[in-house]
């Protein structure tokens, strides 16, 4: 009945450990090289499914793996162990500033930032004028953005993102940005693309704004899933 | 449909750099013939007016391989960090990070090509007649490009592991440009010295173009050995890219 459009099973992520003696040391002792391959595992045993069209919540404290999911679905990162199949466009919104070049001006910017994202330059010449029209920077196209205020960026950042149709949304705690008439608007957005059977990730520490958007959710401590089911549940156990 | 998505990426790339590249400087196409043509002064003053080295039209000689050089450098240097340098966008997107490094080196070509007029120009003044030779020049540009990708390679995909990597760039480019013949001579070299310079990437292309603009000779040896180091430097590079790049995310 439900498509699964993200499937983790039993995926476990370790990243390399620095704790480099120095160059010297590990000439005079070379038993240190050694500590160039010792990892730290990140996340462990995770396996779950998100079903297509839904708005999935991944709650958990600073550290505790969140943002490893993210990038093993955006697939920039690669399970040590385990699998991980992604079906779909996946589309991160970029934290503030990536993929934007602060001398371009801002149609500039749009078309890379969105070709960046996976769209093609001709989908992003006509989309434009519409990116710009939501984000409010009409008059503002045809500056520099390092002229732009840090509120300004993040309406572009975001209109980029929700206008180039991505099946997958990736969102790691940026709603919280612009003003409260543009945040307003965001969340318009994000329930409209809810709407459009657009799958959503919502990775925060903000229970309120999972318990919004979400049905589902999982929290992760410790490196793993502690529970997974009703947003509501999730964030009751978060919370207490 | 991919190949169509990837062209699209490595032209907004490129037109991005070269767009930066002019907009952020007053002079901003000037500084891409300023620079070697200063170089060419300096060097034309310390070898020429004051070692008193004899070599025909010392001017337009240092010119046809200091635009080659420029290139070559300017590229290694900025694609050397083009991977740190875009973290934030490697860490969350995934898209085929050799288009990084790729736009550096192509930008750098962009403005080479430019420069070409340039360069040409001086060589018609120091009565050197434009030949229809001169359009060897293509292949050359080719295979220039091909290998300052190769090495580009290599050096954007190990630096974010080993970042002591920038600082060993910056000299080692400095020693390949002394064992580049392009202050002197390649005739000049002992005998017994020139097969090392045959591992040098950039000695065939320079020499190609010094006897293309001062002979207006195109020698088959030297394409050949370059077209060996293009493959050789784009087959490694890619191999170790390849291998590298799925660690980026983790260490950056």
């Amino acid at each position: 009945m439900n498509d699964v459009v993200i499937r983790f099973s039993n995926v476990e992520k370790s990243f390399p450990l620095y704790r480099r003696p120095g160059i010297k040391t590990m000439l005079l002792n070379p038993r240190y090289f050694w500590t160039l391959k010792e990892r730290f595992v990140a996340i462990k045993d995770i396996s779950f499914e998100v079903y297509r069209g839904e708005t999935f919540g991944i709650v958990g404290k600073n550290g505790a793996g969140k943002s490893t999911i993210l990038g093993l679905i955006a697939g920039v990162l690669v399970p040590d162990r385990g699998r991980v199949e992604v079906r779909g466009k996946v589309v991160p919104l970029l934290e503030l500033g990536a993929g934007f070049h602060h001398e371009l001006n801002a149609v500039e910017n749009i078309m890379l930032n969105g070709v960046l994202l996976g769209a093609s330059r001709r989908k992003m010449k006509a989309l434009t004028g519409e990116i710009l029209e939501f984000a409010g920077l009409k008059e503002f196209a045809h500056q520099p953005i390092r002229t732009f205020s840090t509120g300004m960026l993040a309406r572009l950042g975001f209109s980029i993102a929700v206008h180039i149709k991505p099946e997958i949304l990736l969102v790691d705690e940026i709603l919280a940005v612009g003003d409260s008439e543009f945040q307003k608007k965001c969340l318009e957005k994000i329930s409209e693309l809810q709407k459009s059977n657009v799958t959503i990730l919502l990775v925060s520490h903000d229970a309120k704004q999972i318990e919004r958007f979400c049905k589902r959710a999982m929290l992760i401590e410790d490196k793993h899933i502690k529970l997974l089911g009703e947003a509501k549940e999730v964030i009751k156990a978060y919370a207490g | 449909m991919n190949l169509l998505r990837n062209f699209d990426l490595i032209l907004t790339l490129t037109l991005k750099e070269i767009k930066v590249k002019y907009r952020s400087s007053a002079l901003g196409y000037l500084w891409s013939l300023l620079y070697p043509l200063l170089l060419a002064l300096l060097f034309f003053f310390a070898l020429r007016v004051v070692l008193k080295i004899q070599v025909e039209d010392f001017v337009v000689f240092l010119l046809s391989g200091l635009f080659s050089w420029q290139w070559f450098l300017n590229s290694l240097s900025a694609s050397t960090v083009s991977i740190i340098s875009n973290a934030s966008l490697v860490k969350k997107v995934k898209f085929p990070y050799f288009m990084l490094p790729m736009s550096n080196v192509l930008n750098d070509c962009f403005h080479f090509i430019a420069s070409l007029p340039v360069l040409f120009a001086f060589a018609i003044f120091h009565s050197k007649p434009p030949s229809i030779v001169w359009l060897a020049g293509t292949l050359f540009i080719v295979l220039q490009l091909i290998t300052t990708l190769g090495i580009s390679l290599i050096l954007s995909s190990l630096n974010p592991f080993f970042r002591d990597l920038e600082r060993l760039t910056q000299i080692g480019l400095n020693m390949v440009f002394y064992a580049t013949p392009i202050i002197y001579p390649f005739e000049m070299i002992p005998e017994n010295f020139r097969p090392i310079f045959y591992l040098n990437p950039m000695f065939p292309v320079v020499e190609s173009w010094h006897r293309l603009i001062l002979k207006s000779d195109v020698e088959l040896w030297l394409i050949g050995l370059s077209v060996i180091h293009s493959a050789f430097w784009l087959v490694i590079g890619s191999y170790i890219f390849s291998r590298f790049s799925k660690r980026f995310a983790e260490v950056l």
